[in-house]
């Protein structure tokens, strides 16, 4: 758990991280002037407002600390115990998705997706998630292969 | 403008054409079943769907996509009542008095009188539209770009300071949105912005990546492993169950007219959509009630007057998106996208130059609204086994959806990618406090608001004060001020005063 200010001075910096990034990425462009804008002129005033956004909310947290506004919504901190099964299995899911439908085809990347997928909830068990997985995969062939004609081939190489 | 009922008439004949009437079917039953399935979103599903319509004729396309957002109103009032999962916002509020209604074993009659509410909020809304959307896009016929964009600032600084969470970080939200927006090829002058050298970012970031990885993937992140329990306790509920008593008319009679009408007011101002109206609609009826003490403890009038109020916001929500071309919240920022997809340009000119799509839309709003009573009264059996599949089936399945729905867009596995990173830092934005919602808003009027931004200084020659001099634009500015100075005196000059609103209401929660 991190108290609701210092969470608030980390999503201030992101902000001017991002603001500040925006700026000076923006100004490799041609600036030019308010009669003749050029093309980095909008991404500029939008980094350095980010910026002044993120300043902001740093500053609002230190006020609203010494105010004791932090009590408030404490319970929407951060969950108490990370869930890197749950998140690894997601991320894992679009990945293997994105690698299987490159070099193997929309059946086994459908299958993998949602069974990687499913793997990252506490109560699965990897009959389970093959059942789903296997379930979704003979949908979606007929749907995106056979009605709808999506440009990923069942199988590669076939 | 004489084309009102003329309009509506053509309009009915294009909403009753067969394909037509099919895709709306399909919309609302989507949008029902999304609305039914605890940890599912209307942003979610309209995304995932969207790149189907490409291959199908705007019309249609944008009657499904309604569909799904007004049909979903109808499923979540399920979820809430029955199960007291507030998973769609607009009806969290619906759990207060829906819930005790439903362990009183009177659930079903909860829903028969929300069915009546949503009946009669949806059709003052639809009427609304009607009268007022010709109108208004009427007197912004005359907009230069310098009132378009004020009108675009007031839009964005509403979307992002009245919704939920701090408008501060909402405000950064929007302003993230709108560089996010510019992302690819400047049209004006050929030259690749925040591309990073990546060929597949010079045609801009893809709005369904960014829907979906903001809404998707980030909200699977979050709630994996995170649900709420399932009590599924009360939920045999039958057609016979949702017959109310005359006394329970009687009741929800005059709540049912005083939520639909705050409904449609707060429809009227940018920013403050379904989910404001309903909590105060509620409040309202607290306010008003000769026995303000049964509420929290199963009051009829505590579910009629949200749930009434939502739906005639819901399709209120509709008219400036469609009369001006600005969006009110990120569902229509994405109905808007679609449009833009489909090769229409938004704004006052929509309704003259395709009435097809607007009066078919407004009359498939009718068609939908009976197709959804007659997919919840006698079938309500049906949605409640629904309620019954366990998130841990739903969220891989929707995962799939997902990549094959992003691809789908622009056969790009690469766009895949981009949502999946998008999700990560959604989380992270989550984590941080922050309200994805109106990064979706600046990424939809971004290129517009600064392609309008250019024009009007290239028209006064560089002076700036051109906003504040044309009449129309000087009061759209002076709308911004009043709405950010009223957000500082809440917040800094009577802090103590918001200060104990806010434990009020986590009282009454």
């Amino acid at each position: 758990m991190i108290s609701e200010s210092r969470r608030d001075y980390y999503a201030g910096g992101l902000m001017i991280l991002i603001g500040g990034g925006a700026a000076v990425i923006g100004s490799t462009y041609k600036v030019g002037s308010l009669t003749q804008m050029g093309p980095g002129f909008f991404p500029v005033c939008l980094g350095v407002m980010i910026t002044f956004m993120g300043v902001l909310i740093a500053l609002a947290a230190s006020v609203g600390a010494k105010a004791g506004a932090d009590i408030m919504d404490a319970h929407h901190a951060l969950p108490a115990h990370p869930d890197w099964r749950g998140w690894g299995c997601i991320i894992g899911s679009v990945a293997a998705f994105i690698l299987l439908a490159e070099y193997a085809g929309l059946a086994p990347a459908t299958f993998f997706c949602v069974f990687i997928g499913a793997c990252g909830d506490n109560d699965s068990n990897v009959k389970s998630s093959a059942l789903l997985a296997g379930g979704v995969t003979v949908f979606a062939i007929a749907l995106f292969s056979f009605v709808l004609h999506v440009q990923i081939p069942i199988v590669r190489g076939l | 403008m004489d084309t009102g009922l003329g309009g509506l008439m053509h309009g009915f004949s294009i909403a009753l054409e067969p394909h037509n009437l099919l895709w709306c079917f399909v919309g609302v039953m989507v949008g029902n079943l999304v609305g039914v399935l605890p940890g599912m979103g209307v942003l979610s599903a309209i995304s995932i769907l969207l790149p189907l319509t490409f291959g199908m004729k705007p019309v249609a396309a944008v009657l499904m996509l309604s569909g799904i957002y007004y049909g979903a109103q109808y499923g979540g009032a399920i979820c809430s009542i029955l199960l007291n999962l507030p998973c769609h916002p607009p009806h969290a509020v619906t759990c207060l008095d829906g819930f005790p209604l439903t362990k009183q074993g009177r659930g079903g009659v909860a829903l028969g009188i929300t069915m009546l509410g949503s009946m009669f909020g949806a059709a003052f809304g639809i009427l609304q539209m009607i009268f007022f959307a010709p109108y208004v896009a009427n007197v912004a016929f005359q907009f230069g770009a310098p009132e378009i964009c004020s009108l675009m600032l007031l839009g964005l600084l509403a979307g992002s300071t009245l919704a939920k969470g701090s408008p501060l970080k909402g405000v950064a939200m929007t302003l993230l949105g709108l560089i996010l927006g510019i992302m690819g090829t400047d049209v004006n002058t050929g030259v690749e912005r925040f591309t990073f050298g990546v060929v597949d970012l010079s045609d801009g970031l893809e709005l369904v990546a960014l829907s979906l990885g903001l809404f998707g993937i980030a909200e699977f992140l979050r709630s994996v492993n995170n649900t709420a329990p399932l009590n599924l306790a009360y939920t045999n509920i039958k057609m016979s169950d949702m017959v109310p008593t005359r006394d329970d008319i009687k009741r929800s009679a005059f709540p049912i007219l005083r939520g639909t009408l705050v409904g449609s007011l707060c429809s009227c101002i940018p920013g403050t959509g379904p989910t404001i109206a309903s909590f105060v609609a509620y409040a309202t009826e607290k306010k008003v009630s000769k026995t303000p003490e049964r509420f929290g403890h199963g009051a009829i009038e505590g579910v009629a007057a949200p749930e009434a109020s939502t739906h005639s916001s819901v399709q209120g929500d509709f008219i400036p998106t469609m009369s001006l071309g600005i969006p009110g919240d990120a569902v229509m920022a994405l109905l808007l996208g679609a449009l833009i997809i489909h090769g229409i340009t938004p704004g006052p000119r929509l309704i003259v130059e395709h009435p097809d799509l607007f009066w078919g839309l407004i009359a498939s709003f009718w068609v939908g609204n009976l197709i959804l009573i007659v997919l919840n009264v006698p079938m309500i059996g049906i949605w409640v086994k629904m309620l019954m599949i366990p998130y841990k089936y739903l969220y891989p399945s929707a995962l799939f959806f997902i990549c094959i729905g992003v691809f789908a867009a622009r056969n790009s596995l690469f766009d895949v990618g981009a949502t999946l990173a998008l999700g990560i830092f959604g989380y992270l934005l989550v984590l941080l406090k922050f309200e994805p919602a109106p990064i979706l808003l600046g990424f939809v009027l971004g290129p517009r608001f600064e392609e309008n931004f250019r024009r009007a200084l290239i028209i006064s020659r560089g002076d700036l004060m051109t906003f504040v001099e044309r009449p129309i634009s000087g009061v759209f500015l002076g709308f911004c001020f009043l709405l950010v100075g009223a957000q500082i005196y809440v917040r800094f000059v009577k802090p103590k005063v918001a200060a104990a609103a806010g434990v009020a209401g986590h009282a009454a929660e």
